[in-house]
């Protein structure tokens, strides 16, 4: 039998506010027993005082694998979220083909077998993405996918999205769709605002993402499916889902790092590593939205990893693709945010382990008797700088290029293993 | 319910049997036997009978060979007079008690198909079917015919409604023409009842968009009847496409009616959203809504209906909703499948189920059909007949 303890640790169980310097005992990939009275045994981890969490869970990563392997593969992914902190994974099915049948739900499987870490596949709403089709749901759910989304392309037909959500409901899976009303933002670059008029950036209002939030909302109530409202940017949309929480409990929302860091003014002198999609907004929705996570109503963030090639972003401000890689600095620009007090440590981790992993039935994401053992160990006050060309990933396109953070992963386990270090 | 063959009760009440009926007459025991079970006697014996009736104390005359006349139909001492078939709400629970004993009574092959059957002498009935069909048209043509009607089967494909003519006018078209029972499939939920209101005549619906199928639903009620000897008590589920079923509304309407325990199965798209308040459970998965059922009641996908895709592909459908040997055994018990017709299999209902002979009643279900549209035509006859 494998046996491990790490010793010495602020152990930190966002599920039940759990926070005390004790040791956790894993045994065959599984935490046995933890807290300050547990004897250390077999292979034995110095956690030096630091942090020790649930690993955290990414929900919304894509890679290019199959079909756009020149900007991400599984196992770069993999790597990369091993130095970031994050034990779990769910992949995007935004691929070339789309992950919308049970032969492709499989590869991602396969690819996955020998992973450092877990990778979960995403299937998609429609067949190919196209909006309309249901795909196999049922069937998919069976082969593993955890989730189903369309990835960047929202439900445009509100009787599609309540067929979705009314079909899926029959197998209680989740269903995520982007709140984006597409007639209001087809073609545009940036939030619009005065900074963006002045830029002369084609853009699209907030209400573009409420109005879409609102009728999903309408949408999950009337069939009682599974909804996740995909990375919001808005404070409007943050007030729509406060208020329907209140009535609801299968209505959930998640925001994704960038937008809790970063506002419209990094956009600066046409920056398009800081084009986002959904594009990022003013202060006051940044700072609505880190009151959303203190407050609970947020229930995930996610990195919302997208990693495009040089080649891809360095365009004129509007033709330039979206997105932003962020596995290895989703955990750091997070503690950043604790460490300037704008977030608060508990409700942080729990956006990224315990809440993502309800969201799918996954065991992990708690520090319990016979959960498996992915954790991690963090710094939450290590200074450093973001550089680029040091990340892992395959494409570099980050919006934190030089900026100073606060806050690093120091080892990473799953299952048991040890498969990030830091001092190697 | 009342004696609906006349020679029964001549032959039981009056001469005290078939033996002493063949001993009083001076005939072949086999001759009485033969106008027993076909409930008529052919008229050159009807002089003999009377006569010999007198030396039983009995007065005869020629009315009494004349069921139709004879005998008011009803049940618990309630007549039956409904003069259309549009929808089970249409009917009381005697009215059904006693189409389903009319039915019954025409599941007996050799008084189905007496030649002698004059129960519809000189009245004619029109089908008029707006879409396709085998079972329902051909069924009602037979039971129409074999009660001695003149039955007409209007080719809509050939008629005047391609030219453009509306469904009002065609209704008026042909009741100057004085049919006594139009019988009507039409796409449009409530288009008979529409037609009811113009016409002068009976008008049954045989399946209004997806709204009502009532015959249907009687007919497999008699099905189960004659399968289980009872209803009231039995669990019976019907799975799958409720959304676009008509039959599935006939037939929840009418097992509540007559106290089974009915149950819809389907995936939550082809449900009708508010179905609780039908009166029924509702089960999203095979596995737990089968348990402990005595009927199961496939229905067909009906993609022709849906305006776009409510399941994602046949494939998927067929893997968690049709019915296999592995999903009857969810059961747990002895269960009979019934299926309205047409059957898509490897849709919603696998070979191995729809041609077991011990489980299936679907050939059944188109036999008793045809009784059961007898029965129906006869008691909306007698109605038009006692209101005249």
């Amino acid at each position: 039998m494998n046996i491990t303890t790490i010793i010495n640790a602020r152990i930190i169980n966002p599920e039940d506010g759990y926070d005390k310097l004790g040791s956790i005992l894993i045994e065959s990939g599984l935490i046995s027993d933890f807290g300050p009275d547990v004897q250390a045994k077999g292979q034995i981890i110095d956690a030096n005082g630091l942090i020790c969490s649930p690993g955290l869970i990414d929900m919304r990563v894509n890679t290019g694998e199959p079909g756009k392997e020149n900007r991400e593969t599984i196992s770069t992914a993999a790597k990369a979220a091993a130095a970031g902190g994050i034990t779990s994974i769910v992949l995007m099915p935004e691929t070339n083909p789309a992950i919308d049948d049970i032969s492709l739900v499989d590869f991602i499987n396969r690819k996955s077998e020998n992973a450092p870490i877990n990778i979960y596949a995403a299937g998609a709403l429609t067949k190919s993405l196209d909006g309309s089709t249901l795909t196999e749901i049922g069937l998919m759910s069976e082969a593993g996918a955890v989730m189903f989304s369309n990835g960047a392309l929202p439900i445009k037909s509100a009787q599609t999205m309540r067929r979705l959500l009314s079909y899926s409901s029959n197998f209680d899976c989740l269903i995520s769709n982007r709140p984006i009303e597409s007639s209001l933002s087809i073609n545009t670059a940036a939030h619009e605002s005065d900074f963006s008029l002045r830029l002369g950036l084609p853009s699209s209002p907030s209400v573009s993402e409420r109005i879409i939030v609102e009728r999903d909302i309408a949408l999950a109530e009337l069939t009682g499916g599974k909804l996740l409202i995909d990375l919001i940017s808005a404070s409007e949309s943050l007030i729509a889902i406060k208020q329907a929480k209140l009535k609801y409990s299968n209505i959930s929302c998640s925001v994704s790092i960038n937008h809790l860091s970063l506002n419209e003014k990094d956009i600066g002198d046409y920056r398009t590593f800081a084009k986002l999609d959904p594009p990022l907004r003013e202060e006051s929705d940044r700072l609505d939205l880190l009151n959303g996570i203190n407050d609970g109503t947020i229930d995930v963030i996610v990195s919302s990893h997208d990693p495009r090639p040089a080649g891809e972003k360095r365009l004129p401000y509007s033709q330039a693709a979206s997105g932003a890689i962020g596995l290895e600095t989703l955990l750091a620009a997070g503690l950043s945010l604790v460490a300037d007090k704008q977030l608060n440590l508990m409700n942080f981790l729990a956006t990224l382990t315990c809440n993502p992993a309800s969201l799918l039935g996954l065991k992990s994401g708690r520090i319990k008797k016979s959960a498996p053992a992915d954790l991690i160990i963090f710094d939450p006050n290590a200074p450093w700088v973001c550089k680029g060309k040091s990340l892992l990933s395959k494409s570099k396109n980050t919006p934190f290029d030089g900026r100073l953070m606060t806050g690093r992963n120091i080892k990473t386990i799953c299952k048991g293993k040890l498969v990030f270090d830091s001092s190697n | 319910m009342q004696i609906m063959t006349y020679s029964k009760n001549i032959i039981d009440n009056i001469f005290g049997g078939i033996r002493p009926t063949s001993r009083a007459l001076g005939k072949a025991a086999t001759t009485i036997q033969g106008w027993y079970d076909s409930g008529t006697i052919p008229q050159k014996h009807w002089a003999d009978i009377i006569n010999a009736a007198k030396s039983f104390d009995h007065t005869l005359n020629s009315e009494d060979f004349f069921p139709k006349q004879l005998s008011r139909l009803e049940s618990f001492g309630y007549p039956f007079n409904k003069l259309h078939c549009l929808s089970i709400d249409d009917f009381n629970r005697p009215d059904i008690e006693t189409l389903l004993s009319l039915g019954a009574h025409y599941l007996d092959l050799n008084i189905q198909k007496n030649p002698n059957n004059r129960v519809l002498k000189g009245k004619t009935l029109i089908n008029l079917f707006f879409e396709n069909s085998t079972r329902t048209e051909k069924s009602f043509e037979l039971a129409g015919k074999r009660l001695g009607a003149d039955v007409i089967s209007m080719q809509i494909a050939n008629s005047s409604v391609n030219k453009g003519e509306t469904l009002m006018d065609t209704a008026v078209t042909l009741n100057a023409m004085n049919p006594d029972i139009i019988i009507v499939r039409h796409s449009a939920s409530g288009a008979p009842a529409l037609l009811s209101q113009k016409v002068s005549c009976s008008v049954i619906n045989a399946g209004d968009g997806i709204h009502e199928h009532p015959t249907q639903a009687l007919l497999d009620a008699l099905t189960i009847k004659s399968a289980f000897k009872k209803i009231s008590g039995l669990r019976v589920a019907i799975c799958g496409d409720i959304l676009h079923s008509r039959v599935a509304r006939s037939n929840v309407k009418l097992l509540n009616m007559l106290g089974a325990e009915v149950r819809l199965i389907g995936p939550k798209t082809l449900l009708p959203s508010e179905a609780e308040t039908w009166g029924v459970n509702i089960f999203n998965n095979m596995k737990d809504g089968l348990e402990d059922c005595d009927i199961i009641m496939m229905l067909r996908l009906q993609i022709e209906r849906m305006s776009d895709a409510l399941i994602p592909s046949k494939r998927e459908y067929f893997h968690f909703y049709g019915l296999d040997k592995e999903k009857i055994a969810y059961t747990k018990r002895r269960t009979l499948v019934m299926h309205p017709g047409p059957m898509n299999r490897g849709v919603e209902i696998s070979s191995e189920i729809a041609d077991d002979e011990k489980i299936s009643l679907i050939k059944k279900q188109v036999e008793t059909g045809v009784a059961m549209r007898m029965g129906i035509l006869h008691a909306l006859s007698n109605s038009q007949d006692s209101i005249k």
